[in-house]
């Protein structure tokens, strides 16, 4: 995926980095810690004396929103403004000890859909920051279609998400403005409401901001809000993404920053995760993604397109013959002219994942593919026949059914080879090429 | 109107891919194209000029540049732009062959172009009119035409999915992999593509679905359309608008994949990086309904959708198609171990460059010694006054009496009873920077000279803070006032009958300096004849490199060998003719010094 989420505080920490160079009118503290435990929280404030010093406010930085909402911002201990770092530290270990509920929308002050359950594992920490409301203003931005778009407005926090339409000024720029066109379009936009006083000072921290955005290769980037009060400035939240296919010319500019999964998501077995790995360090891709390791039907597919017309057709054929979505176990692809050591790699893990769970119907292996532009079908599936022979009593065990289409260079061999080893160990095969119809593999072996 | 690629359509291919490449060339072979659609290669970390690839059994050699900007200057006819870069440099090269203004169309394989670049590129492309496909792609071919690297796969399956020729299908694709699927269903389920293009996945793709459809609209070759979609973004809206408005008329079969999106609410990225669905109307499942309901030919699912091609193209009622003769590509092929590029013994008669050895040997045909040195050494028809004056080098340097060491050596060696051959190449390894070399140096030296417009002492400084004296400057006897009648004689020939003498020009203005010091620092005969090579090579139109190209492989040196040898071979003859005694130096000649050595 090019666009990744990553952690408010993170997204602090590269303005933070690059402040002076995008808003030199602008003072930002930039006081802020990023912390797993209270433990860690009171360690910080050996160095960091305003956690001592100031009273906090602490929330989770895991890529949810309506924390307040959700009672997960900690800003008062007796009365507004008042925690100390004792109690927010020892709030944090209250917060992460055992599975929290979070809700995602909110009617009012309602909770509505599903809520998911997880740990809270990051917490940010930063000074409480008195100041009113008409200090608080928002600004985001990111890309629509083909172009950019920067969202201002003159109110910040829970105002401007329920009353967008109503208070949101947008200001599109297309690709090939000039900074000076950027800079007369902001300014020629600001908020009506804006405070007069603030008017001048809110048109240079846009021209800041936006330029940011675009410079640092964020996807998309959010404060709301920000509070301004003369030239301090204060990011009181945050949410950012970032363009990752920009890493490698972002390497200094953005610094140490992680993908962390989002709240509620699961998290990443080491299967995916070693799979991850493999694909960072090769030419191919390998992609990997558990839907349900309790399914009965496992995909191996070669493709990024072909993946997805596997799954679609999966879903649909296991529905229309008395399954369900859920018998879909795992999603993926190779592709890319992976070779024999990394198909096997990749073969191997998801066939040890297929024999995990018993199911009494058996199991459903589908090795499928479009016919290869360029990857060789007889050396991937030599990889594959590799992972076979290891695999061959678990899979038997299983009851698997393997069921293979294939076309490209050197697929007569590779489905040979394939059949060959399959029935040499016993297992239950049915191969085909391209003359059979691409996704024709799902329905014989759903309807069998 | 509105066709992509041609027949004779030929690409520069950035990066040196060689199987992609071999893959066009077998393609090209299969169709009967009269060229390679590859023209040039740009491969810049390579020394070699040129690489081999098969074309049938036959290999042809296809030239090697370092750069875009010479691959466009040594193939200007190449209007397609295959570029290979990685995705770390792919913007790059995309961006200067777009400031080029050199191509048509410009295709990009890599995936995972910063976002921000890749929009940016895609825009500037658009401003200056120039399709792009890709990023991310697999390409596009026009069977019968032009294919880009490794779309159809192997050869095998290219005919399987009648690919070598026109079909009537216009074929649009996210996907690389499902292209090639597409184009076999369709051959099974229809006649073929037309023309085919996957767009690529990469979230931000220079010619999108709309754009090549609405050539396709314009090519009388497709008679429909093939779209293949994808869950996430906008781009199949921009079809519909298009069938709604009357923009385009022709029919089209399209489906959207990635309906498995629906059951998984959020997180799940299936398929591409463009493959993201956002909003409601991003998904496959709402496109697909409205496709439908704009009248476009949506089947119930992906496994229909042969059975949907297979309906509309049998109510269009298109005639079959001829299948063409094909020639087929060899299964084994040997790589040749030589290449020869000058004379061919294999026809009736040996030639020349192309020409019969009997159409430049006899004196009836008017040709000389220059005629057959321009054709194999240059593989050039050169003019009369230029191979008159390498005639005239060639007589004037071929002998200078027996006591110069190059013909000493031969003397001495014949006189050892050793063979002509022999005596020969004892002469001639003498030849070298110190024997014969100041004729490379001057044009060397001089052409330095004149390239970076210094003045004559300016020339003199470079030189002493170079260390060395110049070349082609200078007589052991002869001076301005005795004047070398050689020198005089080339002088005159160049006067007479060169179109212009440029760098001699410049060497005499040299010699006026150079004998204001001393009386015979003149311009001597290896230096007259460097520069006035460099003089006829101008005139004949080689560029500043070319001539570069042949002063640092030796060719200069070469008129000196061929020359020299006619008079080494007087000198040996002489000798075998005298029945002379083996030479011994005389003693008294030599000085003796010999020290007792130290132990150390």
């Amino acid at each position: 995926m090019a666009q990744k989420s990553i952690r408010e505080f993170d997204a602090k920490s590269i303005l933070a980095k690059h402040w002076d160079k995008y808003f030199p009118n602008f003072s930002y503290a930039y006081e802020t810690v990023l912390v797993e435990s209270g433990e860690e929280l009171t360690k910080c404030a050996d160095e960091k004396s305003w956690l001592k010093e100031k009273n906090l406010v602490a929330k989770p930085d895991m890529l949810f929103g309506k924390r307040g909402k959700n009672g997960l911002v900690l800003f008062r201990d007796q009365a507004v403004g008042d925690v100390k770092l004792a109690k927010a530290s020892s709030w944090i270990d209250e917060k992460a000890d055992g599975k929290q509920k979070v809700f995602f929308s909110f009617d009012g002050d309602t909770p509505t859909g599903e809520a998911k359950e997880d740990l809270l594992t990051h917490f940010v920490v930063e000074p409480f920051t008195p100041h009113t409301q008409d200090e608080e203003y928002y600004i985001s931005a990111t890309v629509v279609r083909d172009d950019d778009v920067l969202f201002m407005s003159a109110e910040g926090g829970i105002e401007v998400e329920e009353g967008w339409d109503e208070k949101v000024t947008e200001v599109k720029f297309s690709i090939t403005d000039s900074e000076e066109e950027i800079e007369k379009k902001i300014l020629a936009s600001i908020p009506a409401d804006v405070k007069e006083e603030d008017k001048e000072n809110f048109g240079k921290f846009a021209v800041g901001f936006f330029k940011a955005y675009r410079e640092l290769n964020f996807a998309y980037l959010e404060i709301n809000p920000f509070v301004m009060q003369g030239t301090k400035i204060e990011l009181l939240d945050m949410v950012a993404k970032l363009d990752d296919t920009a890493g490698f010319m972002m390497v200094d500019e953005w610094g140490d920053v992680a993908y962390p999964t989002a709240f509620g998501m699961e998290e990443k077995s080491p299967e995916v995760k070693a799979i991850e790995e493999a694909d960072a360090k090769s030419g191919a891709s390998l992609k990997l993604t558990m839907l349900n390791p309790k399914g009965r039907i496992w995909t191996m597919v070669a493709g990024g397109g072909a993946s997805v017309v596997y799954a679609d057709t999966i879903a649909d054929f296991a529905v229309a013959n008395g399954g369900q979505v859920s018998d879909l176990a795992n999603y993926g692809e190779y592709s890319g002219g992976p070779t024999t050591g990394e198909t096997k790699f990749y073969a191997d893990t998801v066939i040890d994942l297929m024999t995990r769970e018993k199911d009494e119907r058996g199991k459903i292996l589908i090795i499928g593919g479009a016919i290869a532009n360029f990857t060789d079908v007889a050396k991937t599936f030599t990889g594959i026949i590799q992972s076979f022979e290891q695999y061959a009593e678990k899979m038997k065990e299983h009851n698997t059914k393997i069921y293979v289409r294939r076309g490209g260079p050197n697929y007569e061999k590779g489905l040979k080879d394939i059949k060959e080893a399959a029935d040499r160990l016993g297992l239950y095969i049915e191969v085909y090429g391209p003359e059979t119809h691409v996704t024709d593999i799902v329905r014989m072996g759903l309807e069998a | 109107m509105g066709v992509l690629f041609t027949k004779d359509t030929q690409a520069i291919f950035w990066n040196n891919n060689k199987s992609a490449i071999q893959r066009m060339l077998d393609y090209d072979y299969t169709i009967g194209r009269e060229k390679p659609s590859v023209a040039g290669i740009v491969a810049p970390t390579s020394s070699n000029k040129f690489d081999k690839f098969f074309y049938g059994a036959d290999e042809v050699m296809i030239p090697l540049y370092k750069n875009t900007a010479e691959a466009v200057a040594g193939q200007p006819q190449a209007d397609v732009l295959l570029n290979f870069a990685s995705f770390r440099t792919a913007y790059d090269v995309t961006m200067e062959a777009l400031n080029m203004d050199a191509f048509k169309t410009i295709m990009i394989t890599a995936e995972g172009i910063p976002e921000r670049l890749a929009r940016g590129m895609n825009q500037f492309a658009k401003s200056k009119n120039v399709t792009v496909i890709g990023p991310a792609t697999v390409g596009g071919i026009v069977p019968g035409a032009f294919k880009i690297a490794n779309v159809g796969g192997t050869i095998e399956n290219i005919v399987n999915s009648k690919l070598h020729r026109a079909g009537s299908a216009g074929l649009v694709t996210r996907s690389g992999g499902l292209f090639n699927e597409l184009s076999n269903i369709i051959s099974i389920n229809a006649d073929g593509i037309a023309e085919g293009i996957a767009i690529g996945g990469d979230r931000f793709v220079g010619s999108v679905f709309i754009d090549n459809m609405l050539r396709m609209e314009e090519n009388p070759q497709v008679k429909y359309m093939v779209l293949l979609g994808e869950v996430g973004g906008t781009e199949e809206y921009k079809v519909i608008e298009a069938v709604k408005s009357g923009k385009i008329t022709k029919p089209v079969i399209a489906w959207c994949i990635g309906t498995i999106a629906e059951h998984f609410s959020t997180g799940v990225q299936f398929g591409h990086a463009g493959a993201s669905a956002n909003a409601e109307m991003e998904t496959a499942v709402y496109k697909n309904k409205a496709m439908a309901e704009a009248g476009i030919h949506v089947p119930a699912s992906f496994n229909d959708l042969p059975a949907k091609i297979a309906e509309v193209f049998q109510s269009l009622n298109i005639p079959a198609i001829e299948e063409p003769k094909l020639n087929i590509v060899p299964k084994n092929r040997k790589s040749k171990n030589f290449i020869c590029t000058i004379s061919d013994d294999r026809g009736e008669e040996a030639t020349y460059a192309g020409f019969p050895i009997s159409s430049v040997a006899t004196p009836d045909t008017g040709k000389g010694i220059g005629d057959v040195v321009s054709l194999l050494w240059f593989k050039k028809q050169y003019p009369k006054w230029a191979t008159d004056f390498i005639e005239t080098v060639m007589k004037t340097v071929a002998d200078h009496g027996p006591a110069v060491s190059g013909a000493h050596n031969a003397k001495v060696t014949a006189r050892a009873g050793k063979s002509v051959v022999e005596s020969l190449v004892t002469g001639l390894l003498t030849i070298g920077p110190r024997f014969g070399g100041a004729i490379d140096g001057a044009a060397q030296y001089f052409k330095y000279a004149d390239d970076n417009n210094l003045s004559p002492k300016e020339f003199l400084k470079y030189m002493k803070s170079e260390g060395v004296p110049i070349p082609g400057i200078g007589h052991r006897i002869k001076s301005l006032r005795n004047p070398d009648l050689r020198v005089e004689g080339l002088k005159k020939f160049a006067n007479e009958h060169f179109p212009s003498t440029p760098l001699l020009d410049y060497a005499l203005t040299v010699e006026q300096l150079t004998t204001s010091k001393k009386d015979n620092l003149i311009l001597n005969v290896d230096g007259t004849i460097g520069i006035l090579m460099v003089d006829m090579w101008r005139a004949l139109g080689y560029s500043e490199t070319e001539i570069d190209e042949f002063i640092s492989s030796g060719t200069l040196n070469a008129f000196f060998i061929v020359g020299r040898s006619i008079g080494f071979i007087g000198h040996i003859l002489d000798e075998k003719r005298l029945a002379m005694p083996m030479f011994r130096h005389p003693m008294d000649d030599i000085l003796y010094d010999v020290e007792v050595a130290e132990e150390i």
